[in-house]
């Protein structure tokens, strides 16, 4: 461990982690945006779940690499490449827990909810999601925890995000920046996840005192 | 007032849930449906405030027809409680109550005044305002949801078996409650049961429906119980009918007999005389319009005082607001086969016998299934 690498290198770290964090917020970002319609619609029309759950699980099973060259050819060695291709992977999970979530709330909640007067949309957002809060927000730190994973090897198509340092240090057969790369993309993960179940428990306060 | 002109209900698989049902449940009034599952009784209940539209047939809600009035706004005019309460586990109890107080728009003031009467007016205690449902037992929790579903006083309540969770003491505590209430507020109330017993003890009516939703009876529970008007109704109602009438018949309806009565001051001679009258071998000991209690005459000194002698209590007094079934229980329990009934003042005011209670049962129901004077005897030995 070559702490005057580290010294020296404070700048680059911490725009590398910056990029990484982008990178991350954006995936997931686009990926909810996208999820969340297509979770509304199978929630609603319960024949559309499997097939959306299909299509999004065989997005999700393409290796990572693979994906990302099979993106090349239409949006190149760019960020977009790299945020398109983290946003594919980030809606199986998405999906699936935000529609479990719903699926979730109690038919007699949902019941007395529609007998005390309630319209579809305002039963939806007052009622639905946010019983459904705490499943949807499980799957959102799933997703972030992945997703910070996967930011590493898009490092092999922009440099950026902490990926950048695996690939300088194995090109230099040079151990700090590889260590410094994995510290800090497992903290930003530990970090991520704590940060969600923080949000949770300030959401969804009725959560925290069950069993 | 709601009124059901034909309705029937059938659903897209062919089954008829509802079959030209026909009645009306008057303002303030407790109109029961009972029946065994399969009857249409919770589907009628919800075409009221149309989670579930009729197929045939007119619901009239106050004088306007409820096909009429866009849904949300006919819900929110109408109570909902059901057996799963539906609670909303992400809302403080307050906030479950003041739900249609914020739907309709009320300020904050008035719904937080709102919701603090009803916590009060439902028996919960004030530390419950800000728990969640879970936080509660079953029974507070079936409490919330009735204040819920009175949170804006409507006119109208729409109850689906509201007391079917819990356990029978709690049950009969919440019901005993809701007759209370009902008392004071004079809802009009669709109540759905498959409890007979539940439906005679909450009902002011009664509407007693079979398998594909026909009605058979609908009439008060002493004109049921009276009179079946179906072999349905009369098998519905199972075999204790009689004592289910004496359960609602009070007291007070029967006239009492005056029953061998002597002072304590009058001698053995005169009690044996009093009781030889009444065909009977003991005497009411009685004074100053007191009731000292009963004595065997055989205890009693030819020549001697009857105050001489220790009075022996009766087993049970009745008063004039309990019901012939208790009145009943009293006299199979008692060795003189006779209640003493007391009045306001604690008086003496004579005798309940069985055969007055049979001769009540015959005067209100001449009609065939009338329960003999040996009939009740005999349900008197099953108490």
């Amino acid at each position: 461990m070559d702490w005057a690498w580290v010294g020296s290198h404070l700048d680059d770290i911490q725009h590398l982690l910056l990029q990484h964090i982008t990178f991350t917020v954006s995936a997931l970002f686009f990926g909810f945006i996208i999820a969340f319609p297509l979770a509304l619609v199978a929630a609603r029309y319960p024949r559309l779940y499997q097939p959306i759950l299909g299509i999004t699980g065989v997005l999700f099973t393409i290796p990572s690499i693979a994906l990302f060259l099979l993106l090349l050819p239409f949006t190149g060695l760019s960020e977009t490449t790299c945020i398109l291709g983290l946003t594919i992977y980030t809606l199986l999970v998405l999906v699936r827990n935000t529609v479990e979530g719903l699926r979730g709330v109690p038919d007699d909640v949902k019941e007395a909810a529609e007998a005390m007067g309630y319209r579809p949309l305002a039963l939806l957002m007052k009622v639905e999601l946010p019983i459904a809060l705490p499943v949807v927000i499980a799957g959102l730190r799933i997703a972030a925890v992945t997703t910070i994973g996967l930011v590493t090897i898009t490092a092999l198509i922009t440099f950026g995000g902490l990926g950048a340092f695996f690939i300088d240090g194995f090109r230099r057969d040079f151990a700090t920046p590889i260590i410094v790369g994995i510290v800090l993309s497992v903290a930003l993960a530990v970090a991520a996840d704590l940060s969600l179940v923080g949000v949770q428990r300030v959401l969804t306060p009725w959560a925290r005192t069950r069993r | 007032m709601i009124t059901f002109e034909s309705v029937s209900k059938r659903f897209p698989d062919g089954t008829t849930a509802v079959d030209d049902l026909s009645l009306e449940v008057p303002e303030g009034e407790v109109a029961v449906f009972v029946g065994p599952s399969g009857c249409g009784k919770t589907t009628t209940l919800r075409m009221v405030n149309r989670m579930i539209e009729p197929t045939d047939g007119t619901i009239t809600v106050d004088g306007q027809d409820a096909m009429k009035i866009d849904p949300p706004e006919l819900r929110r005019r109408i109570g909902y409680v059901i057996q799963q309460i539906g609670l909303f586990p992400h809302r403080t109890i307050a906030e479950n109550i003041a739900t249609v107080p914020q739907l309709i728009d009320w300020d904050k003031k008035r719904t937080n005044e709102r919701v603090d009467e009803l916590i009060e007016v439902v028996g919960l205690p004030d530390e419950v305002r800000d728990r969640y449902p879970h936080q509660l037992s079953g029974g507070q929790q079936q409490r919330v949801g009735v204040a819920r579903a009175l949170a804006v006083d409507p006119p109208i309540m729409l109850m689906d078996e509201p007391f079917g969770a819990v356990d029978p003491i709690v049950r009969s505590r919440l019901q005993d409650e809701f007759l209370r209430l009902q008392r004071d507020v004079k809802k009009t109330i669709v109540f759905v049961t498959h409890d007979i017993d539940e439906a005679i003890k909450m009902g002011d009516r009664i509407a007693i429906m079979s398998e594909g939703g026909h009605l058979q009876q609908y009439a008060s529970p002493e004109e049921i119980l009276a009179h079946p008007a179906t072999d349905f109704v009369a098998s519905f109602l199972g075999a204790e009918r009689g004592l289910k009438r004496l359960a609602l018949i009070p007291v007070s309806k029967v006239s009492a007999v005056e029953g061998p009565v002597v002072g304590p001051d009058d001698d053995g001679a005169r009690a044996r005389a009093v009781a030889r009258d009444n065909g009977s071998d003991w005497v009411v000991i009685v004074k100053d319009r007191k009731l000292l209690g009963w004595a065997h005459v055989a205890d009693i000194d030819g020549s001697g005082r009857v105050g001489d002698i220790e009075a022996k209590p009766f087993s049970a007094e009745i008063y004039k607001e309990d019901s012939l079934r208790a009145a009943l229980n009293a006299m199979v329990t008692s060795l003189t086969g006779v209640a003493a009934r007391i009045g306001d003042d604690s008086a003496y005011e004579g005798l309940l016998t069985q055969e007055l209670l049979a001769r009540e049962l015959q005067d209100s129901d001449p009609g065939p299934g009338t329960m003999t004077g040996a009939e009740v005897n005999e349900e008197a030995e099953r108490v």
